[in-house]
């Protein structure tokens, strides 16, 4: 009954191999420009008013 | 198993609207996102005649009048669309001369898209492994967001959605996980497997917090978004004095055979490894559990070790277990990771990729080396605001790291930073955009998710009612509506179902076809 549920089609894990080949590919291949770059490119992303951003996010509660 | 994902939602430039508005909002623009995609979102009721979330995984039912009233989940939503018309705004009459509003969904990937109170809520469809949950959980975020997006055009504000759990004010929502576990497994051993487990998964697939406490009144940074907010062991509620193991109990499957696992103290994951191990490692666990296999281990106080666990980001706390063994969070994942790795790990399963990146977690964990950061959601996270704290000596306090720890979770495209890192390369992205993209329009071929997202793509006129194990089908030459059960999640699948959503294929036939099945 475990197997049962365990089985996925062959085709999704078929995929999952070649992604994590290509995957492990990435990690090792690429150690990032610097922090710095990082950063300043985030920051580009950033909504400018910090402090009015995170005061105004209020949510009601969830499950 | 599923995922059901409660996103936060706010619409800075309309602070009028209510979050059961907006919530509202954008689930009426998802029918034209699923137009948009050349699927269907049909608004559908959702049909509540087999829920019961009073039920209890222990034996028992909860009374209705003892029931929290966030309890009743099958009495539909607290409001429906025309009460929430009563609170009016300018943009809201606009939106309701434009459109009637919908509060609840069926989509043509399977999944159900509605309004859960105060938060727009998407449950995966059924998916039979956890890499294509993430594949489904991901295509919910891009739906979600683009339906965010017209939404907000729709009201002259744009609104926005965040995959997290808390706003740090003191409220926590959910990302809720679903497995599907035999009935001839005691619950008490679900208990016992689940317990140090749960209390210590968050190690190798949380998703960070800044701040400590439900309020955030501590400054710092913590493992987990939920950890904060969980008071019982075990338990039947979800939104008050939450417990680590659920025992809402309603299958959705012949319930002779099946139980529903809820799961609910899991972080939503932006980083997609950190998903398929959340969800991965938690069915390897089960299937533990289930063959009598798992390690035994009871923690003196998994409630306060919660905490204590997301609270130490270095993993030096030991934890007391039975018999006065101290054991850190690492060491009670890597008994589980072990012990399904000898049992499973010869073996082609669908959960091998799952199980191979839960061991590279615990490795790369243990070794803090600097990969984790590249997988691992806290991890990379932490060394986001890390980068920060050392360049602008900043404190654990300040609002820009609140900030990004916000903005991490933002489904905006150009805007999520977790996004960002990964469209850099920064963080591993795992899965084809090609694949996702697929999921957001098909049902998984392997469950009986294909029927319902096929139907509602193919035949949207006949679908009145559809809920997780049943279809409600009208037919122009039957005056009664037919209600087809879909009791097992493995049936009406691709290949059972073959022809039957073709051109030219006919309503009727595929009643027959299911009918046939059951």
């Amino acid at each position: 009954m475990a197997q049962e549920r365990m089985q996925g089609k062959p085709s999704a894990w078929e995929q999952a191999q070649v992604n994590e080949t290509e995957a492990l590919g990435a990690v090792k291949g690429s150690r990032d420009a610097g922090v710095d770059d990082l950063l300043d490119e985030i920051d580009g992303l950033l909504e400018t008013n910090a402090e009015q951003f995170v005061k105004g996010y209020v949510q009601k509660g969830g499950q | 198993m599923g995922t059901e994902t409660e996103f936060g939602v706010l619409a800075p430039g309309a602070p009028g609207l209510s979050p059961t508005q907006l919530s509202a909002a954008v689930t009426t623009a998802m029918v034209e996102v699923a137009e948009e995609l050349g699927s269907r979102g049909a608004g559908a009721p959702w049909d509540y005649v087999h829920e019961r979330p009073l039920d209890d995984a222990r034996g028992f039912s909860l009374d209705r009048a003892e029931a929290h009233e966030s309890q009743l989940t099958d009495e539909g939503n607290v409001l429906d669309a025309r009460q929430i018309g009563l609170e009016d705004g300018d943009a809201w009459a606009q939106l309701k001369e434009e459109s009637s509003i919908l509060m609840n969904l069926v989509l043509g990937n399977g999944a159900r898209f509605y309004v859960d109170h105060a938060h727009p809520e998407y449950s995966s469809p059924e998916t039979t492994n956890a890499w294509d949950a993430v594949e489904w959980d991901l295509a919910g975020d891009r739906l979600a967001a683009r339906a965010a997006e017209l939404a907000g055009e729709r009201l002259g504000a744009e609104v926005l959605l965040h995959k997290n759990n808390t706003d740090g004010k003191g409220q926590s929502y959910g990302t809720h996980e679903n497995y599907l576990v035999p009935r001839s497994v005691p619950f008490q051993a679900l208990v016992a497997g689940l317990l140090p487990f749960f209390v210590t998964r968050q190690v190798t697939c949380g998703a960070g917090r800044v701040s400590l406490g439900r309020r955030g009144e501590r400054p710092g940074f913590q493992i987990s978004q939920r950890a904060d907010f969980f008071e019982n062991t075990v338990g039947l509620e979800t939104t008050i004095r939450r417990p680590i193991v659920n025992t809402r109990d309603e299958p959705h499957a012949d319930d002779s055979r099946w139980r529903r696992l809820h799961v609910i103290p899991g972080d939503a994951n932006l980083v997609p490894t950190s998903a398929l191990v959340r969800l991965g490692s938690t069915s390897l666990a089960l299937r533990l559990i289930e063959d009598g296999l798992a390690p035994a281990i009871t923690l003196a106080d998994p409630v306060g070790d919660l905490a204590r666990v997301s609270h130490d980001p270095t993993l030096s706390t030991v934890l007391v277990a039975d018999g006065g063994r101290r054991l850190s969070a690492l060491d009670i994942q890597e008994a589980y990771l072990e012990a399904a790795e000898l049992h499973y790990g010869a073996e082609p399963h669908a959960e091998a990729t799952a199980l191979t990146w839960w061991r590279r977690a615990v490795d790369a964990l243990r070794a803090d080396d600097g990969t984790a950061e590249r997988f691992v959601e806290w991890k990379a996270k932490q060394a986001l605001l890390e980068g920060y704290r050392e360049r602008g000596g900043l404190e654990w306090d300040s609002p820009k790291l609140a900030l990004i720890d916000l903005q991490w979770a933002d489904l905006r495209a150009g805007k999520g930073l977790a996004a960002a890192l990964m469209a850099r390369g920064t963080i591993e992205s795992l899965v084809y955009p090609e694949a996702i993209e697929r999921a957001m329009v098909t049902p998984p071929e392997d469950t009986r998710a294909w029927t319902r997202g096929r139907s509602i793509t193919r035949f949207p006129e006949a679908v009145v009612a559809a809920n997780w194990d049943s279809l409600s089908l009208a037919l122009e030459c039957l005056p009664q509506v037919q209600r087809v059960g879909l009791p097992d999640p493995w049936a009406a699948t691709a290949a059972q179902t073959k022809g039957m959503f073709d051109d030219g294929a006919r309503v009727q036939e595929l009643i027959k076809s299911l009918r046939g099945l059951a």
